[in-house]
């Protein structure tokens, strides 16, 4: 049995949401991520902000598995998760939305939130249609309504706008009961009245509900998080308070543009 | 349409009434023939063309759920039915008494369709892990080994003559090798199967399976694991091709190694592609198809005085046609052409 002080937080509920510890990722002789070290509170919004190759995604691919770390351990909730698959991962209660949209294209939009319900569910392997009345099937139904996507519902993935994708997008990350959600610059690409959409649907998340968010806009990214980390070159370079970030004249010179641009 | 209708099933907009109501009428006027088949047709009809034609439907259909929900096009599905009949024959009683054991049909009949499950659930365990060609490639390499196991093994196989003289038990007083029996025992289970693939494509995991297809880096990550789920396809897909197994085993009262033959394994390709892949009924139709074809294809080269050995040439070029005009075979045909009479031909577009 282990009985290490991170496990009995776990049990006690008290552990960090997130917890890296010196993670880094290669690729051949190139250090995506280097000896990341990052802690996250349970509840707390925090944006990543950097520019493109800063290694950003590459920490959302670590923290859920979709590769592992070449070296360091990531802690969910107190529990290390470093080995685990990313199935094992979601059904600890972690999420994420992908920056390119990745969806079931050949199904309807209400399927795809059912399959995301099912996910982190029991009976994934059922034989048996769910009845008028499945729990699921409303959980997914209110998924649906909660990104206004109800009257596209019976729709075609491959028949939705660029915005309504990106939409069923965050809806497929809020399936279940989601503990920590990374969001991968879900504003990209969307109109301005969508983007307000956006910004409601993450500020109205439970409070309980801690997230990462990558995005590019500023505007989206400070007004949604309550404190920010800066990476560059695949390391942490600043972290802080969204007004002290912004004001920091290496931010600016480095990623505002602050600067001679 | 009011909200508080919801939830009413999985997509589609399906029209009210009960389902059974909802089954359009095409279905019913297919089913009352099919029902009424033995009061039309002779038994050489009954029996070598209809009888034939449900048990490789439902081996082409265990490929077209594999391939058609699960993007895996598996060529081990002849050779997962060829073991369920060599099992039916070792377990139950054939003419090689010296290796059958002779157990009683309802011992023996599971026994075989387990065995031919676990043989599906092996071959699939090791081919999901590849894509695409390669998933052809193993699948074809293990029913190649499966072809020369059987053909060189003597002690459980009988080599390469098989068994012969293996009968369905005479349940209820009939004989089930006679043409109406057989007939309808055959569309029993073509129906059992054609309706479990169509039920379990919209549950739960069939639609999982379908996700898989579209999309396995974003199942992973709502949570599925995705090499559990197609291995459980290839498991379900295997229970579908051994009931046929045993099926087709009992129509010629004999399986041999070339049973399940590469020739074999390819034809289940070629009919449920033929058929088309995006529907459970193709398979059927595909194996109409084919079994029409190399039944009365002989008689009509004999009657062209060419040789009866070429009616392979006859397949070849419907398959080619059918693929050539229709990438989704028959079906994709019948949705092109239903397709093209509802267009409006002054405004096109859709008609009224």
């Amino acid at each position: 049995m282990n009985t290490s002080v991170a496990d009995r937080l776990a049990a006690t509920g008290t552990a960090n949401a997130l917890e890296l510890r010196g993670v880094t990722r290669m690729f051949g002789a190139l250090a995506a991520l280097s000896d990341i070290n990052l802690t996250v509170k349970p509840g707390e919004r925090r944006a990543v902000l950097g520019s493109n190759g800063a290694g950003k995604t590459t920490l959302f691919n670590c923290i859920t598995g979709d590769f592992p770390p070449t070296s360091g351990t990531i802690r969910l909730f107190g529990e290390d998760v470093t080995s685990f698959p990313p199935y094992e991962r979601i059904r600890r209660g972690l999420r994420r939305t992908y920056q390119i949209s990745l969806l079931f294209t050949g199904l309807s939009v209400v399927d795809n939130v059912y399959l995301a319900c099912r996910g982190v569910s029991r009976h994934r392997f059922s034989l048996f249609r769910p009845r008028r009345d499945d729990a699921l099937m409303a959980s997914a139904l209110d998924l649906v309504e909660a990104v206004h996507l109800t009257e596209a519902r019976e729709t075609m993935v491959s028949d939705l706008s660029y915005g309504q994708q990106r939409q069923l997008e965050v809806a497929l990350a809020l399936a279940g009961a989601p503990r920590f959600v990374l969001f991968d610059e879900p504003a990209a690409g969307l109109s301005p009245t969508e983007r307000r959409e956006l910004i409601e649907i993450l500020t109205g998340l439970p409070s309980h509900m801690g997230y990462i968010i990558i995005e590019h806009d500023m505007d989206v990214a400070l007004r949604v998080s309550e404190s920010v980390t800066m990476m560059h070159n695949g390391r942490i370079f600043k972290e802080g308070k969204p007004a002290e970030i912004e004001n920091d004249p290496e931010v600016q010179a480095l990623y505002l543009g602050g600067g001679d641009g | 349409m009011a909200v508080t209708d919801l939830p009413r099933g999985l997509t589609q907009e399906r029209p009210r009434g009960t389902w059974v109501e909802r089954i359009p009428v095409a279905y019913w006027v297919v089913g009352v023939i099919l029902v009424l088949m033995p009061l039309l047709a002779n038994d050489f009809i009954l029996y070598q063309v209809f009888g034939w034609a449900f048990i490789l439907g439902m081996i082409a259909l265990s490929l077209m759920f594999l391939a058609g929900y699960g993007g895996m096009v598996s060529l081990v599905q002849m050779s997962v039915a060829g073991m369920a009949g060599y099992m039916v024959a070792i377990f139950g009683t054939s003419a090689i008494d010296t290796i059958s054991l002779g157990w009683a049909w309802y011992v023996a009949i599971p026994v075989a369709i387990l065995v031919a499950v676990i043989f599906g659930t092996l071959a699939g365990a090791l081919a999901v892990r590849t894509e695409g060609i390669y998933t052809i490639m193993i699948t074809l390499a293990i029913a190649s080994a499966f072809f020369y196991f059987t053909r060189q093994n003597y002690i459980i196989f009988n080599g390469f003559s098989g068994f012969n003289g293996v009968l369905p038990p005479q349940l209820f007083g009939v004989d089930w090798r006679e043409a109406v029996p057989f007939y309808y025992l055959t569309l029993f289970w073509a129906f059992v199967a054609y309706c479990a693939v169509l039920y379990v494509s919209r549950a739960p995991f069939g639609l999982a399976l379908q996700g898989v297809r579209d999309n396995p880096r974003r199942m992973r990550a709502l949570g599925f694991n995705v090499t559990a789920h197609r291995i459980a396809a290839y498991s379900f897909a295997a229970a579908i091709a051994g009931v046929a197994g045993i099926l087709l085993t009992w129509q010629s009262a004999q399986i041999s190694p070339g049973t399940a033959g590469v020739g074999p394994v390819i034809d289940i390709l070629i009919i449920a592609v033929v058929g088309g892949l995006r529907h459970p009924v193709g398979p059927f139709i595909g194996a109409l198809i084919y079994v029409v074809l190399s039944t009365f294809a002989i008689d009509i080269l004999v009657g062209l005085g060419l040789g009866a050995e070429r009616f392979r040439l006859l397949i070849g070029l419907g398959f080619l046609l059918i693929v050539f005009f229709s990438p989704d075979g028959v079906l994709g045909l019948y949705r092109q052409w239903r397709e093209s009479r509802r267009r409006d031909p002054l405004a096109g577009g859709d008609g009224p």
